[in-house]
């Protein structure tokens, strides 16, 4: 019998948000990170017949946003994709000169560790995440990951500022106990 | 009880803790936590782990989807799935 099932009406509630966090510090746009997780989510239902069962559900979704991400940047590598940027150089006549700039390394760009670091550590915080009351997690990404104001959550949910702060209040001790006892042991 | 102008108790200092997480603690709030994390060892601990969760979140960038972002992606989910149970 399979440890796990498959559930696609549950994917966006339950996983579109770790997808999101894996693929944006991979690709870092918004835009394409959401293309690449509904292109994962279709070639998941497609290939639903094959999920055994052994991995879990989000494990199994991952290894196919994997090839989407591949399947990506081999897209912009490819002849086409090179030729593009390059017709984009040629076209910015106002900015002749700058070219040379643009192309130096950015000091900025985070290392392929960082990158994977962060994704561990944005995958653990996650996991906290949904060990929460539905309504306390989504307070709390509005809050803390949105970066929403007080004002804004209250009218969206329907609740008061001193309602929103025990929210938060319950997510932070909740999702504090779990990282410490998850990430920082 | 009457309520104290200075001392406050470790609930309203956790509360103010939270609040000052996101900047939106006032100047007299955090003065009052100050004084309180002065004498109060629980209030310390929950401050330290508080700022903790708050810098680990910091550091990791985490994102996460919009209400609108996540309903587009559920409503073409719905749309491919009423698909495949028609065919």
């Amino acid at each position: 019998m399979p440890k796990h099932k498959i559930d696609p009406n549950n994917w966006v509630k339950l996983y579109s948000d770790y997808l999101f966090n894996y693929t944006i510090t991979r690709v870092s746009d918004r835009e394409v990170a959401q293309d690449l997780i509904s292109e994962t989510f279709l070639a998941g239902l497609k290939s639903m017949k094959n999920f055994k069962g052994e991995a879990s559900e989000r494990t199994w979704l991952v290894s196919i946003l994997k090839r989407k991400i591949i399947d990506h940047y081999r897209k912009i590598n490819s002849n086409k994709g090179k030729a593009e940027v390059r017709m984009n150089y040629i076209n910015d006549t106002d900015s002749e000169g700058d070219w040379l700039e643009e192309r130096v390394a950015d000091s900025n760009v985070k290392t392929a560790e960082d990158t994977l670091v962060n994704s561990e550590l944005g995958g653990a915080i996650y996991d906290c995440l949904a060990k929460l009351p539905e309504k306390q997690a989504d307070v709390f990404k509005m809050k803390t990951i949105l970066g929403y104001g007080t004002e804004t959550i209250c009218n969206e949910l329907n609740i008061t500022a001193s309602n929103l702060w025990v929210i938060i209040h319950r997510a932070r001790t909740a999702l504090a106990e779990c990282m410490e006892e998850n990430w920082f042991k | 009880m009457k309520k104290s102008f200075l001392f406050i108790s470790c609930e309203e200092a956790k509360l103010i803790c939270d609040k000052s997480q996101y900047d939106e603690a006032t100047t007299w709030e955090i003065v009052k936590l100050r004084i309180r994390l002065f004498y109060c060892g629980i209030t310390k601990t929950y401050s330290r782990k508080n700022v903790k969760l708050s810098e680990t979140i910091e550091t990791s960038k985490v994102q996460c989807l919009k209400a609108e972002e996540r309903d587009k992606l559920q409503s073409t989910l719905d749309k491919e799935l009423t698909k495949q149970q028609q065919n």
